[in-house]
């Protein structure tokens, strides 16, 4: 590990450690997935990326737990409303789960709550 | 003596250091006694202001730096993020600063989309200067505009 670091310092002068990780799996056109760290304007390009390889599936069945989601900006907000449209377009749903009270005031004052299905912790669990 | 601290950071228009001007930034509120959701608040506006300067400074072209100003008062933080990376007169530059005007911004905020939307929500006051690049200027108030009378003075 600290090799690694090493030569990503040499190569690039800074190291490149992203403060965010994206775990996606998909199962018959049912995509779960789990983002933890931070979702800001270095961090997003990682999750858009990761997002767009299952966005254009007809009917796809997303669900993103963002509960170890500790900061988001507006750069967060644009990677869900891209995603969510295109898989909209396809026919399929998207669902935000887990949400902290912060997270789900960006989704709210931005209007966006009221048009994606999210969850916030504490709500859900039947 | 003027009446505030005053901490500037100069940083590369690089997206990776918008997250050390956040942290920065909410290091520098919590000293003045904001609450965690005023700290959260000006974390994210910090982040969309220097985002927004990232990014222009990176269509302007050349490898830019992005110059970041915070003037703590015992009851507000000012905070002043320009693209242009000149360092700036921060008591100068905030005279010259006006209001911000919806359709005389128009091209600042499809910039921004929804950023600059956040900024005005999340902070108490905020003007957009254009000349020589673009500066934005955002005030947050301690409790939400109110002046406590029990603070204590920031400087020692």
């Amino acid at each position: 590990m600290a090799f690694l670091n090493a030569c990503e310092l040499k190569k690039n002068g800074v190291s490149k450690k992203m403060n965010i990780q994206v775990n996606l799996e998909e199962i018959d056109n049912n995509l779960t997935g789990f983002i933890r760290g931070e979702i800001d304007a270095h961090t997003a390009p990682v999750l858009r990326e990761k997002l767009e390889a299952y966005q254009n599936q007809d009917g796809l069945k997303a669900v993103l737990d963002l509960s170890d989601v500790d900061y988001m900006d507006s750069t967060g907000l644009g990677v869900f409303v891209a995603f969510y449209k295109s898989v909209n377009a396809k026919g399929g749903h998207v669902k935000l789960k887990g949400l902290s009270s912060r997270l789900k005031r960006l989704f709210d004052i931005t209007g966006l709550g009221e048009i994606m299905d999210i969850e916030s912790a504490g709500k859900g669990g039947n | 003596m003027r009446p505030f601290d005053y901490v500037e950071m100069r940083v590369p228009a690089k997206s990776q250091y918008v997250g050390v001007a956040r942290l920065t930034i909410s290091g520098l509120a919590s000293r003045i006694g904001f609450s965690f959701d005023d700290i959260e608040d000006l974390k994210i506006a910090s982040s969309e202001a220097v985002t927004n300067a990232v990014q222009h400074a990176y269509t302007e072209g050349e490898e830019g730096e992005v110059v970041i100003g915070c003037a703590l008062y015992s009851d507000k933080i000012e905070i002043m993020v320009a693209d242009h990376g000149q360092s700036f007169d921060f008591e100068e530059t905030k005279a010259k600063v006006g209001p911000y005007h919806d359709q005389e911004e128009g091209a600042f905020l499809r910039e921004g989309g929804l950023g600059l939307y956040l900024i005005e929500t999340l902070m108490d006051e905020v003007k957009v200067h254009h000349q020589e690049g673009v500066t934005v200027f955002m005030t947050k108030y301690v409790g939400g505009e109110q002046v406590e009378e029990d603070v204590e003075t920031i400087s020692s």
